[in-house]
């Protein structure tokens, strides 16, 4: 695989959330409006690409026995350092997304980046695919996200398309999210097997 | 690329030694450089929400400020506004533990004769779209209008329970913890007047 394709496979191809079906508690917990989508997204991609080039780099020094381990230390150290630095430089951004952040320590995108790529690869092709599947599941988010504040609360980014009052709030809502994110795969599948 | 370390007790108990001291290391040399940025948007953030519950101030709140306890334990922080030496308002931070999602947290700034002058939601898990709605339902003009009232020691109650205040539309239960927070203030103010 060249580092295009590395790169690109994560919108479409094994898009983490419509074909993988990683991550599904971010997923599914954050897109009640667009912008937390966005938002998630890039801070999960941010993460991806930084420990997935950290543990390129050394994957050959960590044992076999303890990768899991000495993975998950390394992502948790990025993670609470972007946490940080949002608290500290974008106090607005952090105030909106501020629960998921250290959540993205136990999202399996990124442990299962670390483990079926990054520490297989050398740094470059590493960073390629953390930035392509960071993207395409901020992708996914957006467009998640978008589709449940069209119809439940009638707003896109917070800009309303309609009176508030007439939005299905169920999309708001837990089920809702299950519900957009079922169709979501569905459609997403069925260009897939037709291309 | 060269070969895997081997997985051997030795190199095991080394390896994520050095992963974790590297780790935390880092994470230090973080906080250090952000705690004090931090701390100052904090600040900022309490000030600002001050600012937008009293009436014009030229003291710093956050130095007048005082603890005052609720007869459920909780306490409260009064942030007195004063301009040219007279109390003009008084900004309260408080709380109530019966929303739907858990605890709310308002700032609630009062006029000196002990009306509500105007309010702000800091933190809530209210459901979206339904109790959510509170930081805009009981401002002045909207349908629930607190301004202006004065709740006393009595306390403001929504319409459902014979008060006169409109609860947010199904979403009585946040209208009500909402209210509740709003009452624990202006009770603590009325007992605590200067």
């Amino acid at each position: 695989m060249n580092n295009w394709q590395n790169f690109t496979k994560g919108f479409f191809k094994e898009n983490p959330t419509f074909v993988l079906l990683l991550g599904m508690c971010p997923t599914l917990g954050v897109t009640t409006s667009a912008i937390n989508g966005l938002g998630m997204g890039l801070a999960t991609a941010f993460v991806l690409v930084l420990s997935n080039l950290a543990i390129s780099l050394v994957a050959n020094l960590i044992p076999d026995k303890i990768r899991i381990p000495g993975f998950i230390v390394i992502i948790a150290a990025f993670v609470t350092v972007v946490d940080m630095c949002m608290a500290a430089y974008l106090p607005s951004l952090h105030e909106s997304l501020g629960l998921f952040i250290p959540l993205i320590v136990v999202n399996c995108i990124v442990l299962g980046r670390a483990e079926s790529f990054a520490s297989k690869n050398k740094a470059i092709p590493s960073m390629l695919d953390g930035a392509g599947i960071g993207l395409g599941f901020t992708m996914a988010l957006t467009l998640l996200g978008c589709i449940r504040e069209i119809l439940g609360s009638g707003k896109i980014f917070n800009m309303t398309l309609y009176n508030e009052n007439y939005g299905m709030l169920v999309f708001v809502l837990a089920p809702g999210a299950f519900i957009a994110l079922g169709y979501l795969i569905a459609f997403i599948n069925r260009i897939r097997k037709t291309n | 690329m060269g070969k895997k370390l081997e997985s051997s007790f030795k190199n095991m108990v080394l390896v994520l030694f050095l992963v974790t001291l590297v780790s935390s290391a880092a994470v230090g040399v973080v906080n250090t450089l952000t705690s004090g940025l931090i701390e100052k948007v904090k600040i900022e953030k309490q000030v600002q929400a001050i600012r937008a519950v009293v009436p014009e101030f030229d003291n710093d709140p956050m130095a007048d400020t005082r603890t005052v306890e609720t007869p459920d334990g909780g306490t409260l922080q009064f942030y007195e506004a004063k301009k040219g030496g007279n109390l003009v308002g008084t900004a309260i931070k408080t709380y109530t533990n019966n929303g739907f999602g858990g605890k709310i947290w308002l700032m609630v700034g009062f006029n000196p004769d002990g009306t509500i002058y105007n309010y702000s939601v800091l933190e809530h898990k209210e459901t979206p779209g339904l109790g959510s709605k509170m930081d805009t339902w009981f401002v002045k003009g909207a349908k629930g209008d607190i301004t202006g009232k004065n709740p006393g020691t009595t306390g403001l109650q929504v319409s459902k329970d014979g008060g006169n205040v409109d609860a947010i539309t199904a979403a009585t239960i946040s209208s009500r913890a909402f209210l509740d927070a709003v009452n624990r203030a202006a009770k603590a103010l009325a007992e605590n007047a200067q």
